[in-house]
């Protein structure tokens, strides 16, 4: 039982490691006032980056060209969306089908339609020294990859920037009152552009992180609606780097509860486990209905 | 009341059609640059995309046609949503409820039927559809939950539902395969043209989008969809409008649309129900009604260009080994182009802001 309890919260850390990563990039994007739907198509350019970065047989560079392939579909989608000013859901639709477009056709082309035996490293679990002795949590909290520790460092200091210094307060005007911050000497463009970018490596990490520390490999469509998911994390966590984070936690606990009925061998039907996160979604936001939520005032709009 | 004069719409008219000339022209040179620089014989590659789709008589029936329907179909749902600024995203999740409900009838009770097991499959697929985008309809309505959202989650949702049917309930009897037994021939759309696998699902759709344009135009449940499309708080105020309602509606309508695109799917061309009966075509929707400009005339043209592109896509891998999947590349281009061309500007905010809460009637930029 305990057992079970534990790989239970330890996978849903695992499963919410990627989600977290997308949904506090997207954070930062949505404080800025642009709603980024191709975020689903740059985490599957960032795990394919992972793929062609990691096949040279070094996960640093498998990460690196990873977060380097997510930046460059969302400069494409800035180029768009902020610079000629396109509407903001199509550009992202846009991109979503390019990033699978591409993806798909260049994963064929270059390891060819049988790319099933293609072997490359993966990050082992990294544990803590001390921390992983602290009972039930310990384990669950401290025998993670490197990126879920990335996670955990990146919540808080996001929120720091962002509600504690004055590039934060930039970007929040932007989202806000893009207007009035221009009048207040702020490149509201600019600060679309940079979040933008910053937003779009960490989804690539997020895609690498679906390749080098959990399924090993690539697969055509591998981000299966997770940058679909971290769009709506964003709106239950608030806007806010923490909220965001334990959002994510309950997805992947959503997630990972296939593993805990496993484990308890209650048959039930796995395409449930799979809906069960879209379906606590839909819910989550109906849960919002009575209360406002803070959204910055202009998300979505071309300024 | 007409919203245009003549000439202007004329125009108008015109000028949507070069560009989209322009871009599909631009899209296909770059195809054919990509093919180039990845050392294929592009030149091979674009031949067979074009035997593949219009070169010959049997290419264009029973390939372009054939996979031009459900996306003229669902092309109309993603068009008037989007007339009315509801962002419906979720035509892949109607088409598949339409066809499993379909599927689910056609399994029942389609050998009793006799010849009203056609129309009932596609009127029970098409309200399928619709109650699957109800369900958006009354998110968005009741619990302000963001259609854009919702539509996409709601399409995951439907393809596992889709999945757990064909291995569950509706999985065929020796439990051997993720699909359902076929329905019974009572329930085969027949093909117009004997020898051909056209059939007369695409008179439905071509019909469909004939008699949307003429509602949209003529109408006063089409002018409350245009109206609330072009400014919500003004149709509210100086019209008189019903937002909310309007939004509904068209949701409930565009979701009937998408789904009758999966009955028809399902008894024209599959006649069983599988996990993967639609490659996507409620997002390659998206790409047929921009390029229509939203026109629903315009969709059955784009309907056919991109049924050619996909049935061509499938004759270039097989006759010059290059992917079917760039025919995605190349819909994605042709909507990049098709944003840097024409003005799709800044369209969503009146929808994104209703993220604010259900009541949100603000306006939605003072500053």
């Amino acid at each position: 039982m305990t057992g079970a309890l534990t790989g239970f919260l330890e996978a849903s850390v695992r499963t919410a490691t990627p989600l977290a990563l997308a949904a506090l990039g997207e954070v930062m994007v949505e404080r800025a006032g642009v709603i980024n739907i191709g975020l689903e198509g740059i985490i599957l350019a960032g795990a394919f980056g992972a793929l062609v970065g990691a096949g040279g047989g070094s996960l640093v560079s498998g990460f690196c060209v990873g977060a380097v392939s997510g930046l460059c579909i969302a400069a494409l989608f800035a180029l768009f969306a902020v610079t000629m000013r396109a509407d903001q859901i199509i550009t992202g639709t846009a991109v979503n089908l390019l990033a699978l477009g591409l993806t798909g056709a260049l994963y064929r082309g270059l390891y060819g339609a049988t790319g099933a035996a293609l072997t490359i490293p993966t990050t082992g679990s990294l544990p803590l020294p001390l921390l992983t002795r602290v009972p039930v949590l310990g384990p669950v909290l401290f025998d993670q990859p490197a990126p879920t520790y990335f996670v955990y460092a990146a919540a808080p200091v996001l929120w720091w920037w962002l509600y504690r210094t004055h590039w934060g307060l930039a970007v929040r005007a932007v989202g806000e009152r893009p207007e009035s911050a221009r009048v207040a000497g702020i490149a509201a463009r600019r600060w679309r552009w940079v979040t933008l970018l910053l937003g779009g490596a960490m989804g690539g990490i997020a895609g690498a992180t679906l390749v080098l520390s959990q399924a090993g490999t690539f697969a055509e469509g591998i981000s299966a609606g997770r940058g679909f998911i971290a769009i709506a994390i964003v709106v239950l966590g608030g806007w806010n780097p923490i909220g965001v984070l334990i959002a994510s936690l309950l997805f992947g606990a959503a997630s990972a509860l296939q593993y805990l009925f496993q484990a308890m061998g209650w048959n039930v039907p796995y395409q449930l486990f799979l809906a069960l996160p879209y379906v606590l979604t839909l819910l989550a936001l109906a849960g919002f209905a009575g209360r406002r939520i803070q959204a910055p005032a202009a998300l979505g709009r071309a300024i | 009341m007409r919203a245009d004069h003549p000439p202007r719409r004329i125009v108008g008219t015109l000028a949507g059609v070069a560009a989209a000339t322009v871009v599909v022209c631009a899209s296909l040179a770059l195809l054919w640059l990509a093919l180039l620089l990845a050392g294929l014989d592009a030149t091979r590659a674009l031949a067979a995309l074009w035997n593949g789709s219009f070169g010959s008589g049997y290419a264009l029936t029973s390939s372009t046609l054939v996979r031009a329907t459900p996306l003229i179909l669902t092309g109309l749902a993603v068009a008037v949503a989007f007339r009315a600024g509801v962002w419906n995203i979720g035509a892949d999740g109607q088409l598949l409820i339409g066809a499993a409900a379909a599927a689910a009838v056609g399994l029942a009770w389609g050998g009793a039927l006799g010849p009203a097991a056609i129309p009932l499959a596609l009127a029970i697929g098409t309200l399928g559809g619709a109650a699957w985008a109800g369900i958006a309809a009354v998110l968005r309505t009741r619990f302000g939950v963001l259609e854009v959202i919702s539509t996409i989650m709601l399409n995951f949702i439907a393809l596992n539902l889709v999945g757990y049917l064909v291995r569950g309930p509706l999985q065929e009897p020796t439990h051997a395969y993720p699909q359902s037994s076929e329905i019974p021939t009572d329930m085969h759309l027949p093909a117009i043209v004997s020898g051909t696998r056209l059939h007369w699902g695409f008179v439905v759709a071509v019909a469909a989008a004939v008699a949307l344009w003429w509602g949209l135009r003529s109408t006063a449940a089409g002018f409350r969809v245009r109206a609330v499309g072009a400014n919500a708080e003004a149709a509210r105020i100086a019209g008189q409008i019903d937002v909310p309602r309007t939004t509904t509606h068209v949701l409930l309508l565009s979701g009937a649309l998408a789904g009758l695109a999966g009955a028809i799917e399902l008894t024209g061309v599959t006649f069983a129900l599988y996990e993967n009966i639609s490659p996507g075509y409620g997002y390659t929707a998206i790409a047929v009604a921009l390029l229509a400009g939203l026109d629903s005339l315009g969709v059955i043209a784009t309907g056919i260009l991109f049924g050619a592109l996909e049935a061509g896509a499938l004759s270039m891998q097989r006759e010059a080994a290059v992917p079917a999947v760039v025919v995605t590349v190349v819909e994605a281009a042709l909507v990049l182009l098709l944003l840097a061309l024409t003005r799709w500007r800044g369209g969503s905010t009146a929808i994104l802001a209703r993220f604010a809460g259900t009541n949100s009637a603000a306006p939605e930029d003072v500053s």
